[in-house]
């Protein structure tokens, strides 16, 4: 166990250097920041400045090397536009986006497992089919499309919710969060509603079909056979079996809600990391850019080892012996 | 001997498409406290429905649709679902084919065992545990302080099936079902849990359906045999008697293919065809299309008939005694 877990650790090490690598080469190609950058009347001189500034005179390799240098004591660079240490501005933003994708995720673990058990449990009733119909909805259209129709019908028309900003925060552990503040839950609802929608989906059909599989097992009849009331065979018995895919998913999903909930932060303009980025992108700040990336390689990594200790919880038969 | 189940006219129906599959047709038998009965047939003729009707644990939508359960006096097929779970695992157990299938890979034994005992008793976490522990040591599973603590998976499949027979016993019920449990077995295995069950269930008084489609098992272990062909029982009787002088030609063409009732050299003897398909039998007895003695009086379906201890459903009945 100690032995897979320093062999998987070195592993995510590998993969994060890598990911510099990548990244780095990659945003040196996509264009020419300082054209974005000066005024456009500048004259040569004032160019090169800016130039010998950002420290884009020299070659890649030592240009990547004071990178990783730098990114070895926690410092990933200055932002071209703002002028702040790059990972400073993104740590600043990520309360906001944890905050929604543990919202989204919350509410598509327990929306989720109990439609889809009970999908599992009663293929035939007609709540359980509207419920499948209703989850390909959930898997097909398009989110910004669904974003759109959330603050039509919830904020312009009922105008129930708002539909636009954090609402009020308040600090806690020294970070600023909207969902202590009854204001803040409030415009938390639609844009967290948003990005459950497909989580929703996904988790309940996958719970579906683990139930549906692991119901006619010899062991389920078994511990039927024992006298053990409905509730301790469905949550028990069933419901242990079919944790492992669940769990994999919610990881990963978690992971992709942080790193990608770009679409939904931008029409909720809500100030998370993933308007952040796509600012960023289109104004070509390198810095940011390459912290931001280099960032969620390491959550995906971390969700990824974490999911992996969670299966020798939830199955016995999963063990991390030197393989892996 | 008082009795403890009688089954009287069970009939258990599976609908397919527009029509009915009658798995379980007619069938009846007793079973006195402590006695062990052999349910025989091949794959299909009922007797797992049979066991499984008894249990109140058939697949939908399978029911019963017709005749008496007689537990002790009450009759199975008329309680409610909260009724027979309190029964279940109680008062009748059952163990199962797969001993690598049955248990829960994800639980360990001891709280495989313990939740056994909690759901009918008022009993603290760790009096159950001990029970389960004595009930380990009972069906010879050395060390079963340690074991308790194992899953599924660190167990051989004979250990598995111990254990299953453990959680059957942990409550002293008065029946358990067997449904073919040595069969996926390894022979010698097969032998030493044949002996486990018989003195366990011999020592608490517990009666027994053993069922199978060896028939070599069941004259060493049961008091009494019942062969089912295709739904219904063709012949009912002490084992002495039925395997001695099997009157229906079925059990007597079963008898015949046991291996070491055939000369060496000879040919093996086999029952000729198949079983037929639940949906498509014959008229009158099913066995009639495979059967050597079959003639026109076969199309009208045999009562169940005899006397004493030895009843068989057919016509013609075989008068040979075999050697």
């Amino acid at each position: 166990m100690i032995g897979w877990f320093v062999r998987r650790l070195l592993q995510s090490v590998f993969v994060i250097v890598a990911m510099t690598v990548i990244v780095f080469v990659g945003v040196n190609v996509i264009g020419d920041p300082v054209a974005i950058l000066i005024a456009p009347d500048a004259d040569q001189a004032e160019r090169l400045q800016v130039v010998q500034s950002l420290g884009l005179d020299r070659p890649l390799w030592e240009q990547y090397g004071r990178f990783l240098y730098g990114a070895l004591q926690g410092d990933f660079g200055k932002s071209f536009v703002f002028g702040q240490p790059a990972l400073q501005i993104i740590l600043e933003r990520m309360p906001a986006t944890l905050e929604l994708a543990f919202c989204a995720v919350f509410l598509a673990v327990v929306i989720g497992i109990p439609l889809g058990l009970y999908a599992g449990l009663r293929p035939r009733s007609i709540l359980a089919k509207t419920v499948m119909a209703g989850s390909i909805f959930g898997f097909s259209l398009p989110s910004f499309w669904v974003g759109l129709l959330l603050i039509m019908v919830f904020g312009v028309q009922l105008g129930w919710l708002p539909s636009s900003g954090r609402g009020m925060t308040r600090e806690f552990l020294g970070i600023h969060w909207s969902f202590l503040t009854l204001d803040g839950l409030t415009h938390l609802i639609l844009p967290a509603c948003n990005l459950a929608l497909f989580k929703v989906s996904l988790v309940m059909r996958l719970v579906r079909a683990g139930v549906r599989e692991v119901l006619p097992q010899e062991y389920v009849k078994f511990a039927r056979a024992k006298g053990l009331t409905e509730r301790r065979v469905i949550f028990v018995h069933v419901l242990k079996n079919i944790m492992i895919p669940v769990v994999t998913v919610i990881g990963l999903e978690f992971g992709s809600t942080i790193a990608f909930s770009v679409v939904t932060e931008s029409i909720f303009a809500w100030p998370g990391m993933g308007k952040l980025i796509i600012d960023s992108i289109n104004l070509l700040d390198r810095p940011m850019i390459v912290a931001y990336l280099i960032l969620i390689v390491f959550l995906f990594v971390t969700i990824n080892l974490v999911v992996d200790l969670l299966y020798t919880v939830l199955d016995p038969r999963v063990q991390h012996n030197g393989e892996g | 001997m008082s009795v403890l189940l009688d089954v009287r006219g069970l009939k258990t129906t599976f609908p397919v498409g527009a029509g009915q599959i009658k798995a379980v047709n007619d069938v009846s038998f007793t079973l006195g406290r402590g006695e062990v009965l052999g349910l025989v047939g091949e794959s299909g003729s009922g007797k797992s429905v049979t066991g499984f009707s008894i249990m109140g644990l058939l697949e939908p939508p399978g029911r019963i649709t017709g005749g008496q359960i007689l537990f002790d006096g009450t009759d199975l097929t008329k309680l409610g679902q909260e009724e027979m779970r309190r029964l279940r695992g109680r008062r009748i157990a059952m163990i199962f084919q797969d001993p690598m299938m049955t248990l829960n890979p994800v639980l360990r034994i001891d709280t495989q065992m313990i939740e056994a005992v909690t759901a009918h008793r008022p009993v603290s976490k760790a009096e159950a545990r001990a029970l389960a522990r004595d009930a380990l040591g009972q069906v010879g599973i050395p060390s079963p302080e340690e074991r308790l603590n194992a899953y599924p998976h660190q167990f051989s499949g004979g250990m598995r099936q111990r254990v299953a027979i453990a959680i059957a016993l942990l409550n002293k019920p008065d029946l358990i079902v067997a449904d073919e449990p040595t069969t996926a077995l390894d022979v010698t295995i097969q032998a030493q849990i044949l002996a486990e069950v018989q003195k366990l269930t011999a020592e608490q008084g517990t009666a027994l359906i053993w069922i199978t489609h060896d028939l070599s098992v069941v004259s060493r272990l049961a008091d009494r045999i019942a062969v089912m062909y295709a739904g219904r029982i063709v012949e009912y009787g002490d084992v002495a008697e039925v395997i001695g002088k099997p009157h229906h030609h079925y059990t007597a063409g079963l008898i015949g293919s046991v291996p070491s009732r055939n000369r060496r050299g000879s040919r093996l003897a086999q029952i000729p065809g198949m079983t037929p398909s639940l949906l498509t039998l014959p008229d009158g007895c099913a066995f009639r299309t495979r059967c050597a003695r079959a003639d026109g009086d076969c199309a009208v379906m045999p009562e169940l008939t005899g006397q004493g201890a030895h009843w068989h459903r057919c016509v013609h009945p075989n008068t040979q005694v075999l050697a």
